[in-house]
């Protein structure tokens, strides 16, 4: 009885061997030897203490910073060999979301800060991206403050804007570093339900299942909620699997992430 | 003995204290700073060349977001800046070239007034005056401006959008204090050669006006007009990349704001200085 074997999905991103380099400081590797594919649907919740590199790791995931050994491929080419405008085209693909209040541009309002991505890559007046800023804004919760000054807003919320900022351009891949960072539970539920809704497949995105990584510092939350998991803990990287593998886990670095 | 003894004192002294090797501190100084201004060059260079590269390849992508940019900065260091070239221009006008036609007068040399003129204030005083200008009002508030933004991180969500940080916060610059500082001398020009001719009307030279302005049109050449817009647009290209530079090319702490500040107006002072020479020595070929 022969048995047919899938084709090996393609991976979205992927880490090959890479030592992670701290942003500061290219030549110090923070996190060492990572091997690691994202395929597309997944959703991970990668867990670390402060300071173990998470937020190095994920913008390496994400391409803006080169690994200071081993290789990095998105949607299976290397960005070192990328050409400017394919480069380009490979990170609007990709929705990141930072820490601490997502790095808005503090000087434009939040409906600006929106429509930048939407403007500048569809080369469009602020005007013609009316309905779809508007749009993203009211999934995100923003609608009323859509005209303040993105400097003016609280963490929680600069850090939606944000994530309407990403999402504007319908990416297929969002990296979130630390999103839940300082929420209250409601603010919590509100992201899950949310990104749960997204990697299911949401109207936003016609019903597309967005591929998430999210990094934290506090893994609880996420236990019921992400499908894969994984660890950074003293520079070094540790895949532990699904719910049911990671509940059998005794890594001491996870019951840091798992209790108060 | 009675040799040495009949030696110089001085030269003994010199000799000796030539002789003597450096101390190890000078020598560790001059050789950190020497790198550092290597450094710098080469950064500087670098930086320009890609921004040049960026200018020529992408003036055209995504205008409709980087086309008002350039007018705004033509706006922030042209049109607010103009009261402050008109009155400098007068401040010239009658300081400079007020007296130095009624000096000329004087002695009987009426008929250099207009080559004069156009040597100090055409090719020389006019242009650096008003990148002076800009650079103090404009290129401080651009290594700030772009120091908060590199140490809030907003040029790496520039990036993360896909978004040439370069195209998007340089190359407006560059084109807008470029066209800026063209803009700002032909007004200083014009104000401070009107102004000079009220301060030789005041001091009752006997010099009509046609007699003055056609001195200083037949002392222009059509190479004047050439290189002066080559010159101040040579400033504005320096003093945008060179502010651009020092608030981009480094995340910078909070507090080493100010030091970026000072090194780049240093750094656009020696430019610009640097341009002026090439083109004192273009005006002296032709």
């Amino acid at each position: 009885m022969s048995t047919v074997v899938p084709p090996p999905a393609d991976p979205l991103l992927e880490l090959v061997e890479a030592d992670i380099a701290s942003a500061g400081n290219l030549e110090l590797a923070l996190v060492k030897r990572v091997s690691w594919r994202l395929l597309r649907g997944e959703y991970w919740a990668v867990g670390g203490l402060q300071w173990s590199g998470k937020s190095d790791w994920l913008a390496t995931v994400a391409g803006l910073q080169r690994p200071a050994a081993g290789e990095q491929f998105l949607f299976g080419v290397s960005p070192a060999v990328l050409h400017q405008s394919d480069l380009v085209v490979d990170r609007q693909r990709i929705g990141l979301v930072f820490e601490n209040g997502g790095r808005l541009f503090g000087q434009m309002s939040v409906r600006q800060n929106v429509a930048l991505p939407l403007c500048y890559h569809h080369n469009c007046p602020p005007e013609d991206t009316r309905e779809t800023v508007a749009a993203v804004l009211a999934l995100t919760g923003l609608a009323e403050l859509a005209d303040e000054p993105a400097s003016q807003l609280n963490r929680s919320w600069r850090q939606r804007a944000a994530l309407a900022r990403a999402l504007v351009l319908r990416p297929e891949v969002l990296l979130l570093d630390n999103p839940l960072a300082g929420l209250d539970p409601r603010q919590v539920r509100w992201w899950l339900d949310l990104l749960d809704a997204l990697n299911v497949g949401h109207p936003w995105l016609a019903g597309r299942p967005l591929t998430l990584v999210a990094t934290t510092d506090d893994l609880r939350p996420w236990r019921t909620r992400a499908h894969q998991f994984a660890l950074l803990q003293n520079g070094h990287w540790c895949s532990l699997g699904g719910r049911a593998e990671m509940a059998a886990h005794t890594e001491p670095a996870l019951e840091d992430l798992m209790t108060l | 003995m009675e040799k040495e003894s009949a030696k110089p004192v001085g030269t003994s002294l010199l000799q000796d204290a030539l002789a003597l090797p450096l101390p190890q501190s000078y020598l560790n100084f001059v050789g950190r700073q020497s790198f550092r201004l290597l450094q710098t060059i080469q950064g500087v260079g670098a930086f320009a060349l890609i921004t040049l590269g960026v200018t020529f390849t992408k003036f055209n992508t995504a205008w409709r977001v980087t086309h008002p940019l350039i007018r705004a900065e033509i706006e922030r260091a042209g049109v607010r800046l103009l009261p402050g070239v008109v009155f400098l221009g007068l401040a010239l006008g009658l300081v400079i070239v007020g007296q130095t036609v009624s000096l000329l007068t004087k002695v009987g040399a009426e008929q250099f007034a207009g080559t004069v003129m156009v040597t100090v204030l055409v090719r020389e005083l006019g242009p650096l005056a008003a990148a002076l200008l800009v650079m103090a009002r404009v290129g401080t508030a651009i290594v700030i401006e772009l120091g908060l933004s590199r140490a809030q991180g907003e040029v790496e969500a520039l990036e993360s959008l896909g978004i040439d940080p370069v195209h998007y916060l340089v190359m407006p610059r560059v084109i807008g204090l470029a066209a800026a500082i063209f803009s700002l001398t032909v007004y200083l020009i014009i104000t401070a050669v009107v102004s000079g001719y009220l301060f030789v009307f005041l001091q009752d030279v006997p010099l009509r006006p046609a007699a003055y302005f056609s001195q200083i049109a037949q002392a222009l050449v059509w190479q004047d007009f050439l290189l002066l817009g080559l010159k101040t647009m040579t400033y504005g290209t320096i003093i945008a990349v060179v502010t651009c530079y020092h608030g981009l090319a480094q995340r910078l702490r909070l507090e080493e704001v100010s030091d970026a500040t000072t090194s780049a107006i240093a750094q656009c002072v020696v430019g610009c200085v640097l341009a002026d020479a090439l083109f004192i020595v273009i005006y002296l070929l032709m």
